[in-house]
């Protein structure tokens, strides 16, 4: 079995939830908030949501098609704004750049539906990330099984999700491990297709575990 | 002051390695001293919740306190004027309320040792203790448990001075919060998943229980855990049980504190009793003030679980349904759509007619119902445990030091 010189570092992450003086009632409100939020709220709102609500792959995966929906009951819109893909983007602006382009173009074909107030408004909220190393290191794919089937949701999601802006790149901290440190690209490249949309955080976690079995059955 | 409690070990088979990722982010934490500070040693939602935060604190080596601020019968005269304030009711206190309320504070100020690194003062009771900050002192954190969205402003403005010198607030919902100067942080209340309102029960105490107060354990049992009060209409409850059970056949359980004290209570239970007119299959509990294993086991044998509040507060009865797995049928007021996600933790209802058809639905569809259940157990273990609570601190004091 290869053994990494570099090991993988797990961590302890948390996300605190910091709530913004902003408001959005409308969907205008919501255009201009979009120019206006910090790019840590717009991370809040995609990112972070899929981590908060993961087990519920039924429902939108973003805050602000969510609320689209629920409190101003736009499905296109929401449709729209609901289909991002967060794998798509390397940085938040453009991710900003698209959801203010999706609500723009609504409001534009729709528009005596800009000033329709919502049921209840959006409050634009941010994350505050909190990470520390958990004190546990992998050299080989055996460690890293036995340390990724023991992880909690939140450092799952830090690794797996979250890193991919951290990084800026269409990748994760684990494929981004496998591949760099223990030459293994075709693992790497299957744990990055996982979809994160279809799977809560534990079946995707499943889904690498099972990827990894086959890879160690092979070697 | 400290109670004792359950170590940080018995929570592991419910959360796993989450236990070793809390005490890995208390590390750098060791030795911090925290002074926790409210108004009530004991009776309600945060005496019980520091009764719990503190000593994992406390086991997670930080060196947690807990003092409560000492008031007489006029000051919390005063105060409770300004909690229904707060909330947005009338408000009729003339200066002398505000210079009792200044008194206290100042008379309690030399009782508390405030040179601690994080001060978290719970509420607008011990709110002016800010006056006794030391110069070059830790971080101030205010922890605001009610809902502040729409204050009286007369109370507001005569707080919010002291509100605006802290480092940081906390709220329960984006909703209670305010516009301030400091920084605002979202933190769950919490439910503890060991507590006897909480923790599993044998099959066999629960159908005691049931017996007891003549439930029939072999059928459909809708329960809405409240105290009589308007607010928590009751009479909507039986109202929405009669549509379903022209449909299906089942038993409605409302239960909640005695009503000796409370006059309105009386009365609220009284209209209840009349719009029950005498069904056998309506049982309307008085439970004494302090009976977590007899709420636990009416929630344990719910079919369904009802909180039909017009208002409320942050609702945590449907926290403690869902990590019980129970599909849970509620109206959207308060805190309850950070718990109730529609259709994916539970049913949101608007009406009395929307709460029956809701239910209906449910009873037709037990699978979906099971599966609300499932998904709002998980939603809680990740949101609303005492273990999330103490995250969330430790995450906050952490980030108020600067540390990654």
């Amino acid at each position: 079995m290869k053994t990494a010189e570099e090991p993988f570092g797990f961590v302890a992450a948390s996300y605190l939830t910091r709530i913004n003086n902003q408001q959005a009632s409308s969907l205008g409100e919501l255009r201009a908030g979009l120019d206006q939020a910090s790019d840590a709220s717009i991370f809040y709102h995609t990112f972070q949501s899929l981590g908060r609500h993961h087990f519920l792959v039924e429902s939108f995966s973003n805050d602000f098609a969510q609320w689209v929906l629920a409190a101003l009951n736009r499905p296109i819109l929401a449709e729209w704004l609901g289909g991002l893909d967060i794998r798509d983007y390397v940085s938040l602006a453009e991710l900003r750049g698209d959801l203010r382009r999706l609500t723009t173009d609504y409001c534009d074909a729709h528009p005596a539906e800009a000033g329709v107030s919502a049921f209840e408004p959006f409050y634009f909220c941010e994350t505050v990330e909190v990470a520390l190393p958990l004190g546990w290191t992998a050299r080989t794919l055996e460690e890293f099984r036995g340390c990724l089937l023991h992880l909690s949701h939140a450092s799952f999601y830090y690794h797996f999700v979250a890193s991919r802006l951290r990084l800026q790149l269409r990748t994760n901290d684990f494929s981004q491990w496998l591949s760099g440190s223990l030459g293994a690209d075709d693992l790497a490249r299957r744990v990055n297709r996982i979809d994160i949309y279809t799977n809560t955080l534990d079946s995707a976690r499943q889904e690498m575990v099972g990827l990894i079995d086959r890879e160690v059955e092979r070697q | 002051m400290i109670a004792s409690g359950t170590t940080l070990d018995s929570y592991v088979p419910l959360l796993g390695n989450e236990v070793d990722e809390l005490r890995a982010l208390a590390r750098p934490l060791a030795g911090a001293e925290v002074l926790m500070v409210n108004s009530t040693a004991v009776g309600g939602g945060v005496a019980e919740l520091l009764g719990r935060v503190v000593p994992l604190m406390r086991e997670l080596d930080l060196r947690a306190n807990w003092e409560v601020f000492a008031g007489g019968k006029d000051f919390f005269e005063v105060t409770k004027a300004f909690h229904n304030a707060l909330h947005g009711g009338p408000y009729h206190g003339g200066p002398e309320a505000f210079e009792i309320f200044r008194s206290y504070s100042q008379m309690n100020l030399p009782r508390l040792r405030l040179d601690r690194e994080f001060v978290v003062i719970h509420d607008p009771q011990p709110v002016a203790m800010i006056e006794g900050r030391p110069p070059e002192s830790g971080h101030w954190i205010w922890r605001c448990h009610i809902d502040l969205s729409h204050p009286n402003p007369a109370v507001w403005e005569f707080l919010e001075p002291w509100v605006v010198r802290y480092d940081a607030a906390i709220f329960s919902s984006p909703s209670f919060a305010r516009q301030l100067p400091c920084p605002q942080y979202l933190f769950y209340p919490s439910i503890d998943p060991l507590a006897d309102k909480n923790r599993t029960l044998e099959p066999a105490f629960v159908r005691t229980v049931l017996e007891r107060h003549g439930i029939d354990p072999s059928r459909t049992l809708l329960v809405q855990i409240s105290r009589f009060d308007r607010l928590k209409d009751p009479v909507g409850v039986v109202r929405a049980y009669r549509i379903v059970k022209r449909y299906f056949d089942c038993q409605l359980v409302l239960a909640g504190g005695t009503a000796d004290d409370d006059p309105e209570g009386a009365a609220v239970l009284e209209e209840t009793r009349e719009a029950a007119a005498g069904d056998p299959d309506i049982h309307l509990l008085e439970l004494p003030p302090d009976s977590p294993l007899e709420i636990n086991a009416l929630q344990t044998a719910a079919t369904i679980v009802i909180q039909k509040s017009l208002r409320e507060g942050f609702g945590l009865t449907v926290a403690e349904a869902l990590w019980k797995k129970k599909p849970v049928v509620a109206s959207a007021a308060g805190g309850i759509p950070a718990q109730v996600v529609h259709k994916h933790t539970g049913l949101l209802a608007h009406s009395v007619e929307g709460t029956a058809y809701q239910i209906r639905y449910l009873l037709a569809h037990p699978q979906l119902a099971a599966r609300l259940g499932a998904q709002g157990h998980e939603h809680v273990r990740e949101q609303f445990l005492i273990t999330s609570n103490v995250k969330r601190y430790l995450s906050l004091f952490l980030h108020l030091r600067g540390e990654p």
